[in-house]
């Protein structure tokens, strides 16, 4: 794609789709029609100059050809133009504020696979390639576009709606769209494949959309709690990984890499969502993020609070994975002995079993207490669960220190 | 006596439109259905969409969950039906949710295909 083309479709992309597919009713057409629009707007906008209202020529444009190509289709007796809506060239074309969000809603439906969400958020959404979508999640193109085919089939057949929801299912689906807006910043900021750690890529578009979302519903506090928990995250990528592109634990990472001005807005982002006084996972998990990244050294956590935390976060994300985490927190604020009595009793949750992440950070505070023979055990069972390659890395360094200093304990 | 009769098919793909393999099946159901229709016998019938436009809503603790695709739960099976008219998918799962079924197991929301009417 060239450099032109992209950064049209960056700007404009979302709106632009979101638009046509309310005018034209199919999510397909809206698609290669806006493709076509930004094709053409290269062609003309050099020597006819860019006209003041960018976006809206791109829509009109992008609406004629989602017309032609959908009468052409309806001519061939397509079944599936049948469901479409009428459509009429007299129609008010003009973009609705509500439009980028009903798009949203409609890409994160849950009646989609989760991981058909993500991808169609990707291409629908951001407008990436089926093969950029294919690259990010490792898997061939042709799987990929079989995915992308199967969840717009589904959105045609069984008609899911490009619409608002109702405010009394506003809460649940609007936590079905930040909860794909969260699992595509946690697989660019802990990649589950492949060889590197962090996928900077998806992380940015992550936060791109949650900065869309939020902005687009300013009065839902948990849209800005997302948003503020990955900029608190995120401002940490540049320390997260060594030059070998290791993982580098929070406690030994260089503060002085921190992105300052995301902490600072992302703090600025929680205070308000907060102040309305509807807490919620996202706004939780932001706090905790915000104690990590405005203490100035590691000693200067504030451990007890990120366990209260935690505890206040269970009631709204019952799982094994938070209790794990506070145990963690509490280690550090009442000692290593404490917070393995937590996660011992986690150790057998089926849930669990198959975490590497928990065999580390036990693995991590038995060897703090000395118990070295049963942290090589831990490393090694975490290991036997094939994590990510830079977990794997972590590991056999702290098994290569544990063999020197435990003199082959 | 009413009778749903329930039309099974391999997970195979149809041939494909405008081959003879797929007119040849359209017209044994359309001879069928269309001695039915003249018995008497025949109340509604149509195809449905394909399994994989199905989706599946079960209410638990009064929280409506959706997911895609057909139920896999194995204990679960087929004891009724209703068919309703719908602007778009949301609301039909509005309706499912308030079937009892979709309390103590679940319920299946599966397209039908709109079909032109038997002369």
């Amino acid at each position: 794609m060239t450099a032109p083309l992209d950064q049209l479709i960056r700007q404009h992309w979302w709106a632009a789709v979101a638009t046509v597919c309310r005018l034209t009713g199919d999510l397909d057409a809206a698609e290669d029609a806006v493709q076509d629009a930004c094709v053409a707007a290269l062609e003309r906008w050099p020597t006819a100059g860019v006209p003041d209202n960018a976006q809206g020529w791109l829509i009109g444009v992008a609406r004629h050809k989602a017309i032609d190509r959908l009468r052409r289709e309806t001519s061939r007796g397509v079944k599936e133009a049948a469901a479409m809506r009428e459509i009429s060239d007299s129609d008010d074309v003009s973009p609705l504020a509500t439009d980028p969000l009903g798009l949203m809603f409609l890409c994160c439906h849950p009646a989609l696979d989760v991981s058909a969400r993500v991808a169609l958020t990707l291409r629908s959404v951001c407008g990436e390639s089926t093969a950029e979508i294919a690259a990010a999640f490792l898997v061939p193109e042709e799987t990929m576009a079989k995915r992308l085919v199967r969840a717009k089939a589904k959105i045609r057949e069984a008609r899911i709606p490009f619409r608002i929801p109702r405010e009394a299912e506003l809460p649940e689906r609007l936590g079905a769209v930040l909860r794909v807006i969260y699992l595509l910043f946690t697989e660019g900021h802990m990649a589950s494949r492949g060889e590197a750690l962090v996928r900077g890529e998806l992380c940015d578009r992550a936060i791109a959309l949650a900065r869309g979302v939020a902005g687009l519903l300013p009065d839902e506090p948990e849209a800005a709690g997302l948003l503020a928990l990955l900029l608190l995250t995120d401002a940490r990528r540049a320390a997260r990984t060594d030059d070998l592109g290791d993982l580098v634990l929070l406690e030994d990472q260089d503060r002085s890499r921190w992105d300052q001005d995301m902490i600072a807005e992302g703090e600025a982002v929680l205070e308000a969502a907060l102040r309305r006084g509807r807490p919620g996972r996202y706004q939780l998990h932001a706090a905790i993020a915000a104690c990590h990244s405005t203490a100035a050294i590691a000693d200067g956590t504030d451990w007890r609070q990120i366990a209260l935390l935690y505890g206040e976060l269970i009631r709204y994300e019952p799982t094994p994975v938070v209790e794990a985490n506070r145990a963690v927190a509490v280690a550090m604020a009442e000692g290593p002995a404490a917070g393995l009595v937590i996660l011992d009793a986690l150790a057998h949750h089926p849930q669990l079993g198959r975490w590497a992440q928990l065999y580390i950070a036990r693995a991590e505070l038995l060897r703090r207490l000395g118990r070295d023979k049963e942290a090589t055990e831990a490393y090694g069972s975490a290991l036997e669960l094939e994590p990510a390659m830079a977990s794997r890395s972590f590991i056999a360094r702290r098994l290569r220190e544990l063999g020197e200093d435990g003199g082959g304990k | 006596m009413k009778y749903m009769l329930l039309l099974n098919r391999t997970a195979d793909a149809l041939p494909a439109p405008g081959t003879r393999e797929l007119d040849r099946i359209i017209q044994e159901y359309g001879a069928a259905v269309e001695a039915m229709g003249r018995a008497g016998v025949l109340i509604d019938c149509a195809p449905l969409a394909a399994l994989s436009s199905t989706t599946t809503v079960r209410v638990r603790d009064g929280e409506t969950i959706v997911t895609d695709g057909p139920s896999a739960e194995i204990k679960e099976q087929l004891g009724g039906y209703s068919i309703i008219e719908c602007a778009d998918l949301d609301e039909a799962l509005r309706w499912a949710a308030t079937i009892p079924a979709a309390r103590d197991a679940s319920v299946e929301i599966r397209p039908i295909v709109a079909m032109p009417a038997p002369a």
